[in-house]
């Protein structure tokens, strides 16, 4: 392993993960203290539309994901705000239509054949520099929108009824933690896939939570976790040539499970 | 002097009749108990004291203002505080949530702030706690948590949803007993489903359902005799006080539930 590290790819790779893991861990939580997890994984297979459309007519991939999946969760907040109790029925919506785009403007994409895995999975040894400024430009707005309003976040998730008596905006507060998740799932993307986004953004969480008194604590706490998971996963997929994506999210569950085991009862 | 003036007010979810010209007068330093059937529109008409459903026919006045626009005088205790249970926050974290408007600091908590939540706490007998995570206390006592939130922003007006509905008889009686003490200098609203407990505290009740009737009940005492000193109103007694008509015919349900459980 140590000797991979003079490789560009590996030190991207690793550098992703840095920035990738901390964005989760922060967002992770706060989707799941929203309890918005089915949300974000809705938002995680819409955004495959907007690879779909990027391949098609030549623009960056991240850029095609990033308006796209910003777009279906102002979407699905526009909706969820309206009609609450169907939000389960759009979301599902939302999904298969969003991948369903995907697939055919990839079909329709002359003498394409990139392979589709690395979205699907992930393809962290394959980050460039110029994904490596946008994570680190997104971790950057993540960290300002979370220092500065964190009361006000804090008092929409824990409940948002009296935060809005409190004359918080909680439609506002809403809407940024869905797009700051859109955002964060896009760039998880890389690392471990579409498909195993969800694993990354609530795993960590769940052990982060056991052990956090504060919201705080619980994203710092959830950063560093995935952190750890994203570099026992790179050294499994590196040493044993598996791949990258799956190996962190079994390096996460298998964690989960032993902490678990002697959490129990405490 | 009248702190809450509602007159003549209807309210309809869709085509369904949920409060059907409601008046009501609070007076400052009231202790009103709004009781009535499930469904019978007593929250609905707290969410139009609040602001939180609009007004469209009739007029509340909440100290004078329209309600949206006094909300700052208000404490409200909402009914559901065991939900989100595991959300990491600490207790001094969630009763900070009480303050509001005026200058916040930048980052984290001003230091005039934090002394408000812990006199708050103190009020309600929970400082010992300030530090503790939420979720691990019981239900009684993150109660008095959400009382304290609800007093942080120094209320003229305290209302409370249901507090008693998830707490064991102690914690009940301990959650009026505090509310008793508060009433001295603050008006309480509660509504409650709990109607021999709070009937021992309040002195003015208001049943609800559709319809609203008001009762002074503060001279209780006199008016009805209880078996001992401690002792709750028997139910014969707490209908007579109610009108029986009025029991009888808007919630035979409850009615038949309390004399199974006698």
């Amino acid at each position: 392993m140590i000797e991979a590290l003079q490789f560009e790819f590996m030190q991207h790779a690793l550098l992703a993960g840095l920035l990738v893991s901390f964005a989760a861990g922060i967002i992770g939580s706060l989707i799941v203290v929203n309890r918005m997890v089915f949300l974000a994984g809705g938002i995680a297979h819409t955004s495959y539309g907007g690879i779909g459309l990027a391949v098609y007519f030549g623009l960056p991939i991240f850029l095609g994901a990033s308006f796209f999946a910003v777009g279906a969760a102002l979407l699905i907040a526009a909706l969820t705000m309206k009609k609450r109790h169907r939000m389960d029925t759009f979301i599902g919506l939302i999904w298969a239509v969003g991948m369903a785009i995907g697939v055919i403007f990839v079909d329709l994409t002359p003498g394409y054949n990139v392979d589709l895995m690395s979205y699907l999975f992930g393809s962290i040894l394959a980050v460039s520099s110029e994904d490596l400024y946008f994570m680190g430009a997104l971790l950057a707005l993540i960290l300002f929108v979370v220092i500065f309003w964190y009361r006000d976040i804090l008092a929409v998730s824990y409940d948002s009824e009296y935060a809005g008596l409190r004359d918080v905006n909680v439609k506002f507060f809403y809407t940024l933690i869905l797009i700051l998740s859109a955002l964060t799932v896009v760039i998880a993307i890389k690392v471990v896939g579409l498909i195993l986004v969800i694993a990354m953004l609530t795993i960590p969480v769940y052990i982060a939570e056991k052990l956090s008194n504060s919201l705080f604590s619980m994203m710092f706490l959830s950063g560093t976790i995935a952190t750890l998971f994203t570099l026992g996963g790179l050294w499994f997929s590196y040493t044993y040539n598996l791949t990258s994506g799956a190996s962190i999210i079994i390096v996460s569950a298998v964690s989960l499970g032993v902490f678990l085991l002697f959490h129990r009862g405490k | 002097m009248s702190v809450i003036d509602i007159k003549d007010v209807s309210f309809a979810y869709d085509k369904q009749m949920i409060l059907d010209n409601i008046n009501l007068s609070v007076e400052a330093k009231d202790f009103l108990a709004i009781i009535g059937p499930n469904g019978g529109g007593k929250s609905t008409l707290l969410k139009l004291i609040l602001g939180i459903n609009t007004l469209k026919k009739g007029s509340i006045s909440v100290l004078g203002k329209e309600p949206s626009k006094s909300l700052t005088q208000i404490g409200y205790v909402p009914q559901n505080t065991n939900v989100n249970t595991d959300f990491p926050i600490k207790v001094i974290e969630v009763v900070m949530m009480g303050h509001v408007g005026g200058k916040k600091p930048l980052f984290g908590y001003g230091k005039d702030e934090i002394m408000c939540a812990m006199g708050a706490l103190a009020q309600v007998g929970m400082e010992k706690f300030s530090q503790t995570k939420i979720g691990s206390l019981s239900g009684g006592q993150r109660q008095r948590v959400m009382i304290a939130r609800a007093l942080c922003a120094h209320p003229q007006i305290l209302i409370l949803d249901e507090p008693t509905s998830s707490i064991d008889i102690t914690g009940q009686k301990e959650i009026y007993e505090l509310l008793k003490m508060l009433n001295e200098s603050i008006t309480i609203i509660v509504v409650s489903h709990d109607i021999s407990v709070i009937l021992e505290y309040a002195n003015k009740a208001a049943h609800v359902n559709k319809t609203l009737s008001y009762h002074d009940i503060s001279d209780k005492k006199q008016t009805f005799h209880t078996h001992g000193d401690d002792e709750h109103f028997c139910e014969i007694e707490l209908l007579q006080m109610l009108g029986a008509e009025s029991c009888n015919t808007c919630e035979p349900e409850t009615s038949a539930k309390w004399r199974e459980t006698k």
